[in-house]
């Protein structure tokens, strides 16, 4: 009685693994419907601020064109940062099939069922999570410091470089930097690989 | 001698009536403005006005737009004279804009606004105005507020009442001020009677686009028409015209158009009109009127001359029209919001007549008639008339409903405002004006829906209301607030021109709408440089085309050379700017026609003739960014003929200016290097 109650709850556990990775993976998808990040700068003259969400294969305003980008870059050019140019960036061609791979990958160990895929795919997301947001982190770094040095207002000792996460005065605008939905989906989706992992060693350790 | 006499007596009566009527508060011209009356037309910095009020300029020939209940001036359109403040009738794209079977008009004077209207509300699409001297009707875009269409109007003389609008915009309906001979022809002017005919012109308005095309005319007695309203509810189909001058005079009008007691209101069923226009009752007669039209996608004015008219006459058209009489030298007409009653001013008489719609379809009915004019039947006064208003005051001009059942009358004589109620017929109120007062609106006051909350008054002689500026003064409009029992003056405020008529509605009818640029993509100006890459300089025989692009801050390219004495400069400006309020300005040393505003993502041609050899600077005339000073360049202007071949650039980047996305280019390439 009591090993046929173990037993079921072994079957609903393993179920359960998959069913929360499934999840998981289909959050991933997320990343295609919602900005990651949002920087908005923030000035007397703006009312509203101006508002760069940046998408996992895109830049985009709040109006979901992207003349946002054009008027941050003319505003930029007096301070001789660089223009922000979506397409010199190769990260915003290769990342969707980052995701798209790990979506696949997802699906994989949901197929195989068994901890250690789990506990891979977690790595592998939380790895590529943490470089994806040093990535981002080096290309702020560099439009904030490579500054031209021709440009028409110097400010001595000055670099503009948004903060990764928070706020920050930077000249006449007041800069604030935050995940958007895209990325909590993404944290959602690593949460419920770690919670899948947990729930599968669980049930091997009944097993056995 | 005679007519003199009776024209100084008449003087006479009404100098003794306004001081008979006039109360204690008229004494002062000082404003007694009671308690915090100032603090209801205070918005504070950063708050938005609650209604937008549209004038007409007048003498301007313009449209200015105001906040209300701030007063404060937002904007000046201009629709019917050139303004060289943004190359409005001077750039090469809008010139066309002036064109008429004149020539090119290059003024007007504009008098009544008109929105465009669904189920009898404003429906924040279109403003129409009117040119009265050189008779044209325009349309203003109110995503953009420009001027995008101006439609002439044939074989009329001061179009002033004009361009009154049907409750769905299906028409906006005008009569000529002058009877004229039609077709224009040598005749002595004392043929007036024989000769001098009056037309009424029905434009119609297409639902979606907003253009107008002259739909039909109907052919009337040679009398003065002078203002209108169309039904609403149960009277739409029916617009009602006051005309003076039924005497039929053509000299010292002022006494000759004075003599009968009573004039006439012309009452016509459009819906009738349309019947007999199908079934080819209408005459198509040759003439020559002009219609511009902006085309949306290049922002180019183009201009077609039309040649034929249909005129509908009513002795061939039973039914169509009729006349009833209406009290000495009526202005004003005004159909209260449920649509069953119409005002007729009569401004020389000391009475106002109100008209029932269901009276005088009764009367038509029954055939009540007193006769007829050139087959118009006339109605029988009594039984077209709901009531007389007696002696509210002296001069009355113009009506206007709060939609509480109450109607508000201007009296230019004895300078005041008159509140009173449409159904009983009693005054309510009265407000001193402090100098003749014109038109006053009411936010929606013409509609089905009024929103009674604000009144203006238009003065036309403002006298002391303001710190004097020599001897012309600034014209002045006075807020109410009639929201109470009372109205309480609460601002004055001046205004351009001589704000003939307004009309004020909801900002939030229309700020949802407002475009804020004008999307690079869609700009099919055949000479536009969408992007630095493109912008280059092609000489085309005598023409020089510059293809010029201005962002912050500079123009592409900025040194020209090889345009020589005798060329004819094109210079194309293309905003590249996506983003709202960044103009570029546009102004060449020796330019005699004017500057250019170019908006974000517009494409806009200025023509300019050298005049001498030499070096001659260009630049942004509308501050636009920290480096706006810097926003500037060179022409280099060589004699006939010398041989300095034709070169361009930006940056020492000669013939090959490259654009942001190549530089950014380099600039990535360079990183990488390092
Ligand atoms: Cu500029």
């Amino acid at each position: 009685m009591n090993l046929l109650n173990q037993s079921q709850r072994i079957t609903t556990q393993r179920g359960a693994a998959r069913w929360l990775m499934l999840l998981g993976v289909i959050l991933l998808g997320g990343l295609f419907l919602f900005p990651l990040w949002q920087i908005t700068l923030e000035a007397a003259q703006f009312p509203g601020g101006l508002r760069l969400n940046i998408w996992i294969d895109r830049f985009s305003g709040d109006d979901g064109t992207d003349s946002i980008i054009q008027n941050i870059n003319i505003l930029n050019h007096y301070i001789g940062m660089q223009y922000i140019e979506p397409d010199s960036i190769p990260e915003l061609v290769y990342f969707p099939y980052v995701v798209y791979g790990m979506m696949a990958l997802g699906v994989g160990t949901v197929l195989l069922n068994k901890t250690w895929g789990y506990a891979t795919w977690l790595v592998i997301m939380v790895v590529l999570a943490i470089l994806g947001v040093y990535d981002f982190y080096l290309w702020m770094y560099d439009y904030g410091h490579n500054l031209d040095p021709n440009a028409p207002i110097k400010v001595p000792g000055m670099t503009y470089m948004p903060p990764l996460i928070g706020e920050k005065d930077l000249l006449n605008f007041y800069v604030k930097s935050y995940p958007r939905m895209g990325t909590i989906f993404m944290t959602l989706s690593i949460l419920l690989a770690a919670l899948a992992t947990w729930v599968s060693i669980r049930k091997e350790k009944v097993h056995v | 001698m005679k007519t003199n006499t009776i024209f100084l007596t008449l003087f006479f009566l009404l100098v003794l009536g306004a001081v008979f009527l006039t109360d204690c508060s008229q004494r002062t011209t000082q404003t007694i403005v009671e308690g915090d009356a100032a603090q209801q037309a205070y918005v504070p910095p950063g708050e938005y006005d609650e209604f937008y009020a549209f004038m007409s300029g007048g003498f301007s020939g313009q449209v200015t737009a105001y906040g209300l209940p701030s007063g404060r001036l937002l904007k000046e359109i201009p629709v019917f004279s050139k303004y060289p403040e943004n190359g409005y009738g001077y750039s090469e794209e809008t010139k066309a804009m002036f064109n008429t079977s004149y020539g090119e008009v290059p003024w007007d004077d504009s008098h009544h606004i008109e929105l465009s209207q669904t189920d009898g509300e404003f429906d924040g699409r279109w403003l129409f105005v009117n040119g009265n001297n050189t008779p044209r009707i325009a349309r203003v875009d109110l995503t953009t507020f420009e001027t995008v269409e101006i439609l002439e109007i044939p074989d009329v003389a001061g179009l002033h009442c004009a361009p009154f609008i049907t409750e769905n915009s299906e028409y906006l309906v005008s009569g000529t001020r002058f009877s004229v001979p039609i077709p224009q022809e040598d005749v002595g002017i004392d043929t007036y009677q024989e000769n001098f005919k009056g037309l009424i012109n029905y434009v119609s308005v297409d639902p979606e686009e907003g253009h107008m095309e002259l739909a039909f005319q109907i052919e009337m007695p040679g009398y003065n028409y002078d203002l209108a309203r169309n039904g609403k509810g149960k009277s739409h189909g029916w617009s009602f015209l006051t005309t003076y001058n039924s005497e039929q005079a053509h000299t010292l009008l002022e006494v000759n158009a004075s003599q009968k007691d009573k004039d006439l209101l012309a009452i016509v069923n459009w819906k009738k009109a349309e019947e007999y226009l199908e079934q080819g009752k209408g005459q198509t007669r040759e003439t020559s009127f002009y219609h511009n039209l902006m085309d949306e996608s290049t922002s180019i004015v183009n201009s077609t001359e039309v040649t034929e008219t249909t005129i509908l006459n009513p002795q061939d058209c039973p039914g169509m029209v009729y006349f009833i009489p209406v009290p000495k030298s009526p202005h004003g007409c005004d159909v209260d919001p449920t649509g069953e009653f119409i005002v007729g001013n009569g401004k020389l008489s000391a009475d106002m007549s109100i008209y029932s719609f269901d009276k005088l379809m009764a009367a038509i009915e029954s055939e009540d008639f007193a006769g007829d004019i050139n087959g118009i039947p006339i109605i029988n006064y009594e039984s077209g008339l709901h009531g007389i208003l007696q002696k509210p005051g002296l001069g009355p001009l113009h009506t206007e409903f709060d939609g509480k059942g109450n109607a508000y009358t201007t009296f230019f004589i004895s300078s005041e405002v008159v509140k009173w109620d449409v159904e009983s017929l009693e005054v309510l109120d009265r407000q001193s004006t402090f100098y003749s007062p014109g038109h006053l609106v009411i936010p929606g006051g013409e509609t089905r829906k009024p929103e009674g909350k604000y009144l203006v008054a238009m003065n036309k002689i403002t006298k002391d209301r303001y710190l004097p500026t020599g001897p012309e003064l600034a014209h002045s409009a006075q807020l109410f607030d009639i929201s109470g029992e009372k109205m309480k003056l609460v601002l004055d405020f001046p205004t351009k021109g001589e704000p003939h008529y307004a009309q004020a509605i909801s900002a939030g009818k229309i700020v949802p709408n407002v475009k804020k640029f004008y999307r690079i993509e869609d700009n099919g100006h055949p000479r536009a440089a969408k992007g630095e890459g493109q912008a280059r300089v092609e000489r085309e025989g005598k023409e020089v085309h510059v293809y010029m692009t201005a962002i912050r801050s500079h123009l592409a390219p900025d040194n020209i050379e090889g345009i020589k004495m005798d060329d004819e400069v094109y210079f194309h400006i293309t905003n590249l700017e996506q983003d709202w309020d960044v103009p570029h300005g546009f102004a060449v040393q020796g330019a005699t026609n004017a500057e250019l505003l170019v908006m974000p993502g517009q494409t806009r041609t200025l023509k300019w003739k050298p005049f001498k050899p030499g070096v001659f600077a260009f630049y942004c005339t509308d501050f636009c960014s920290a480096l706006h000073q810097e926003m500037s360049g060179y022409v280099r202007v060589s004699p006939a003929n010398s041989d300095v071949p034709l070169k361009w650039g930006l940056n020492n980047e000669n013939t090959t200016a490259t654009n942001m996305r190549e530089q950014a280019e380099q600039q990535l390439a360079q990183r990488v290097d390092d």
